[in-house]
C-alpha cells in the first residue's frame, strides 16, 4: 500500500484494476459547513447586489455569483475536486460542449436580422 | 493497489465458478477488479447521466438568453411581479437540504446509520418546504393571470399604475412578451421541480433502505450518486433564481 503514500491522479497504465488511481476521499462535515455557509453569504450577496444600479454589470455580477456557487458546489458537495482525471475531464468537457452549443446558436439567431434589431 | 494484481489473479478465462470470485464483499460485483474501480465506474456512469440533463436544462437557458435580449423591457417587468424574499429563502433552504444531503453522504461513509437516516430526513424536510414555497409562488401567479394561457392578463402590464406597481406602462406589443417570460418561467422552474419531486420519491425509498441498514456497512454508492443527482438539481435553481428573480430589481432611477 506504499502505492497511497504518493498518490497522484495521472493516469498509470501499468496498473491494470486502477489506472486512474481512484481513491476514494471522505470529505468532512466541518468542510461541508464552510460551503454551506459560503454559499448562503453569496445569496445574500447576489440579491444585495441586484438592487443596486450597475447598469451592464448587474447581469454580469450575478452570472458571475451563481457560477462560483456552482464551482464550490461541483468541487466539494458533489466531490469533483478529489475525482480521478477521466471523471474531471468528463465534467469539464459536458460543459464546454454546452459552451459551445449555446455560442454556435446565438451566433445563428444574432446574424439572422443581422441590423435590423 | 499494485498488491490486487498479484493477490487477485486473472481468472476471468477459466471456466471454473469458483475461482471466478474475487470480491470480498457483498456488494462489490464480479465484473469489477476492485472497489476502487466499481465507485469510479459507478460515478463516471451518473455524471454521464447529468451531463444529459445539462444539456436538457441547458436548451431552456439558452430560450432564456435569446427572449431576454429580444424583449428585455418585458422580462424586466414582468420578473418584477416575482417575489425576491421567496425566491431568495427558497434558495437558502435549497441549500440548506444540499448541506443535508452532503453530511449523510459523510454519514454513509463514516458508517453511522442514524445520522445517515437523520440526514435523509432533512433533506427530505427541505426538498419538500422548497415545493410549498414554489406552491405558494404559482398560486400568486394564477391569481394575478400571470399564467400563459387562455387565461393570460397584460392588464397590470399596460397599465401598472390602476393595480398600484410603480413601473413603466409597456406598449401593447412589448406587453404581449411578458407572456414568453412567464412561459419560460413555469417551463424552468416546472421541470426544476419534477427533478425536485422526482428527487423526493427517491428519498423516501432511500431513507427506507438507509433504515434497513444498507447503506452503513461500506456500500455508499446510492447515496453517493444520489447526492450527485440532489445537488445538481440544487446547481439549476443557483442559475434560476438570479435569472428569473433579480433581472431589473433597481428600475426607479
Amino acid at each position: 500500500m506504499a502505492h497511497e503514500a504518493i498518490h497522484t491522479d495521472a493516469n498509470d497504465a501499468s496498473n491494470v484494476t486502477n489506472p486512474e488511481h481512484a481513491q476514494h476521499h471522505i470529505v468532512t462535515p466541518l468542510q461541508y459547513s464552510f460551503v454551506f455557509i459560503t454559499l448562503l453569504v453569496f445569496t445574500a450577496i447576489t440579491v444585495f447586489a441586484a438592487y443596486l444600479d450597475l447598469h451592464w454589470a448587474n447581469p454580469v455580477i450575478a452570472l458571475a455569483i451563481a457560477s462560483f456557487k456552482a464551482v464550490i458546489v461541483i468541487l466539494f458537495f458533489m466531490h469533483a475536486a478529489y475525482q480521478s482525471r477521466l471523471i474531471k475531464m468528463t465534467i469539464g468537457a459536458g460543459f464546454f460542449m454546452f459552451l459551445v452549443l449555446v455560442t454556435m446558436t446565438m451566433s445563428d439567431y444574432i446574424s439572422r436580422a443581422w441590423g435590423l434589431w | 493497489m499494485d498488491s490486487a494484481i498479484a493477490t487477485h489473479p486473472h481468472t476471468h478465462e477459466t471456466a471454473v465458478h469458483a475461482d471466478h470470485e474475487h470480491a470480498s464483499l457483498p456488494q462489490h460485483r464480479h465484473h469489477f477488479e476492485t472497489e476502487e474501480q466499481q465507485r469510479e465506474a459507478g460515478s463516471f456512469g451518473m455524471w454521464l447521466f447529468l451531463l444529459t440533463e445539462i444539456m436538457f436544462f441547458g436548451g431552456m437557458f439558452f430560450a432564456y438568453l435569446l427572449y431576454r435580449n429580444w424583449y428585455y423591457p418585458a422580462f424586466a417587468v414582468a420578473s418584477n411581479q416575482l417575489s425576491v424574499p421567496l425566491g431568495a429563502a427558497n434558495t437558502a433552504i435549497l441549500i440548506t437540504s444540499g448541506f443535508c444531503m452532503a453530511v449523510g453522504v459523510w454519514a454513509a461513509e463514516v458508517r453511522r446509520r442514524k445520522m445517515l437516516v437523520l440526514m435523509l430526513v432533512l433533506t427530505t424536510v427541505f426538498g419538500i418546504a422548497f415545493i410549498g414555497v414554489k406552491a405558494d409562488e404559482y398560486h400568486e401567479k394564477y391569481e394575478m393571470h400571470h399564467i400563459p394561457g387562455a387565461d393570460f392578463s397584460v392588464a397590470q402590464f399596460v397599465n401598472p399604475a390602476a393595480y398600484g406597481i410603480k413601473e413603466e406602462p409597456l406598449n401593447p406589443d412589448m406587453a404581449q412578451k411578458t407572456e414568453i417570460y412567464f412561459f419560460l418561467y413555469f417551463a424552468m422552474t416546472g421541470m426544476h421541480a419534477v427533478h425536485m419531486i422526482i428527487g423526493i420519491v427517491l428519498l423516501f425509498w432511500l431513507t427506507h433502505r438507509a433504515w434497513r441498514g444498507d447503506f452503513s456497512s461500506g456500500y455508499v454508492a446510492p447515496i453517493e450518486n444520489f447526492g450527485l443527482y440532489w445537488h445538481f438539481v440544487d446547481i439549476v435553481w443557483l442559475f434560476l433564481f438570479p435569472l428569473l428573480y433579480l433581472i431589473n430589481r433597481h428600475p426607479l432611477h
